[in-house]
């Protein structure tokens, strides 16, 4: 009988002398009564608020009403709101394809050509971690008053419009993507892929197009999927510039009509569970695709990036 | 006169290397993302450390000295403890939490359901996490009504909720998650092998955690610790939707700071405020990058 992780960890019996069974019976026993107390208490703890807030959302006009989904049903009909998840959804979108072209081509490019750089960028991409959002609003400011000048000289409102926030949120989920396409970058081999393109005649376009990205979409996806799901809850940045983004009209909503704000939120969470878990697929397909062909490295103990850097050497 | 002589041979050297007579024009990949960054992200940070010494008349210290204002005072002490509290309660909750999912199958459907779900509630909650609490404990919540209806009032002497031990526990609904998070790597770096050794030598469950495990989780638990205290004293969104009036703590202090429409438009004072907010982070952050090294180097 293989022996689980949990197993491994505190005593799996397979092998042993019959006097260490009762011993690791009592510890398995123990441990598993540990996991269930504290996933039922935590679990607890972290469902009751989300479904209290279902609950909010499908009560009727009075306490003993019947439930009711016109909470739900009169998502839509409130246009600040609708105009509020459109713009999300817009930012969300050009977040995730400007911090693709920004970190993408950059990040390919120091690999290749300025390997002494990679430090300073990796210090700077995870510098926002340590930037309170509400800190560099403060400093963001005059410089978007640039951003509204400048781009009101480009195309008439376009300065004023809420889609600027996409050039902070892009600074924001830097953290968050740069891991996840370096973790990406280096599972393939950019130098050996470009030199063969390159002598090949590709130019540096199709190197990091065609050659280079499709080596990488669990990456792409990985860090597109977390960009958005970062927009989608951003309060901060857009509250204090003035915008109605989503979380902004949530706000706003909630004291004018808090059960259609809380069934938003509902969604809202619901969505980027959902996300997060398609996320974890994403993780997992890659890992897969990874593996080297059986005959040529099968006595190397599998180490994948995913499944942590110890557990993947059992087989 | 050895500097000058040696310079040419460097240069023709490094010269060679670099292909020919060619001046190397390799750094114009980096611009656009370095210029973004210095644009967005560097310069905004330079105002801020620059703008809390300046007013609209020229440099002062007025903007520093006035941080010692009581109600300043009293938000950053606020500040202080809710992210103190909840970072040692988070951390402590969030380990025995990631210890359970790491005792199970590593990729098992409860592990990946409660890693997402302590991803949407770690980063991206925010505002929906004040709205979860005040449909749970808010007075018309759910679990309120229901307390109140059994005979038990939480609230003898007021709502507690819009105060700070109110925030406390709405903190802790993204702060364990983050824990687990951050911590599962560690806990998945323990190897059964350790704990074999240790019965192999007599040494007891005792034995294992006070001389193996313990010792070596405790770099990464004590840089979880830290990152939870950075964490829950840059929030502002949740704190911003639950609280309306006045500046509980120093994000909020910011924020009023910045409208003109609440009187107190200050953007000099908002900017030292930031300073404050920038410096205690980056003391934590550093400890916090120490600490990750030390882990870094046995979880390899």
């Amino acid at each position: 009988m293989p022996c689980s992780r949990g197993e491994l960890q505190n005593g799996c019996s397979e092998g042993r002398p019959p006097w260490a069974h009762d011993v690791i019976r009592a510890r398995r026993l123990r441990l598993q009564i540990f996991r269930a107390v504290v996933l039922i208490l935590l679990g607890a703890f972290f469902l009751v608020p989300i479904g209290a807030m279902f609950e909010f959302s499908t009560r009727g006009n009075t306490m003993d009403a019947p439930r009711t989904l016109s909470y739900w049903a009169s998502i839509f009909t409130f246009p600040d709101l609708v105009q509020a998840i459109i713009a999300s959804l817009e930012l969300a979108t050009i977040t995730a394809l400007a911090m693709l072209l920004l970190l993408v081509p950059t990040m390919i490019w120091i690999r290749l050509r300025l390997p002494r750089l990679r430090r300073v960028m990796e210090f700077i991409c995870l510098l926002p971690l340590t930037i309170p959002a509400i800190v560099l609003v403060v400093g963001l400011l005059p410089i978007y008053l640039w951003v509204s000048f400048y781009g009101d000289s480009i195309y008439p409102g376009a300065g004023d419009s809420i889609l600027t926030l996409a050039f902070a949120y892009v600074i924001l989920v830097l953290p968050y993507t740069y891991r996840t396409l370096d973790a990406g970058l280096s599972a393939i081999d950019v130098k050996t892929l470009s030199e063969a393109a390159r002598s090949l005649g590709a130019g540096w376009p199709t190197v990091i197009l065609r050659v280079i990205v499709p080596n990488m979409p669990g990456a792409i996806l990985n860090s597109c999927l977390l960009s958005v799901a970062l927009v989608l809850g951003e309060y901060t940045v857009a509250n204090l510039f003035n915008f109605e983004n989503l979380q902004v009209a949530l706000v706003t909503l909630s004291r004018l009509n808090a059960g259609v704000s809380i069934a938003v939120a509902v969604a809202g969470l619901m969505f980027t569970f959902g996300l997060l878990v398609a996320l974890s697929f994403v993780g997992r397909a890659r890992t897969q695709t990874k593996l080297p062909p059986p005959k040529a490295i099968a006595a190397i103990p599998q180490v994948s990036a995913s499944s942590g850097p110890v557990w993947g050497q059992r087989t | 006169m050895t500097a000058a002589t040696g310079n040419p041979v460097a240069n023709t050297a490094s010269r060679r290397l670099g292909g020919g007579r060619r001046i190397s024009l390799d750094w114009l990949g980096a611009v656009p993302f370095f210029g973004y960054v210095g644009l967005f992200l560097i310069l905004p940070t330079g105002i801020v450390v620059v703008g809390a010494f300046f007013s609209k008349e020229g440099p002062t210290l007025a903007n520093i000295s006035d941080l010692t204002q009581p109600f300043i005072i009293t938000s950053l002490i606020n500040s202080l403890l809710l992210s103190t509290i909840t970072a040692i309660a988070g951390a402590f909750f969030g380990a025995l939490m990631a210890y359970a999912l790491a005792t199970g199958n590593p990729n098992g459907a409860l592990r990946r359901i409660v890693s997402a779900a302590c991803g949407v509630l770690a980063q991206f909650g925010g505002v929906i996490l004040a709205f979860a609490f005040i449909a749970t404990i808010g007075l018309g919540g759910f679990v309120y009504v229901f307390l109140l209806n059994q005979g038990i009032d939480i609230y003898p002497n007021g709502v507690w909720l819009y105060t700070l031990p109110g925030l406390m526990l709405v903190y802790m609904y993204f702060q364990i998650p983050l824990m687990v998070l951050v911590f599962l790597p560690a806990l998945d770096g323990i190897r059964p092998q350790w704990r074999e050794a240790t019965e192999s030598l007599g040494g007891s469950t005792w034995h294992y955690w006070r001389y193996v495990a313990g010792p070596l989780l405790t770099p990464a638990f004590l840089g979880a610790t830290l990152l939870l205290f950075a964490n829950a004293f840059s929030a502002y969104a949740t704190v911003a939707a639950l609280v309306n009036q006045g500046g509980i703590v120093v994000p909020i202090q910011i924020a009023n700071a910045l409208q003109s429409e609440t009187g107190a438009h200050d953007p000099g004072f908002a900017k030292a405020l930031a300073l404050v907010m920038v410096v205690v982070v980056a003391i934590v952050m550093t400890l916090y990058a120490v600490l990750s090294r030390r882990t870094a180097k046995w979880l390899q």
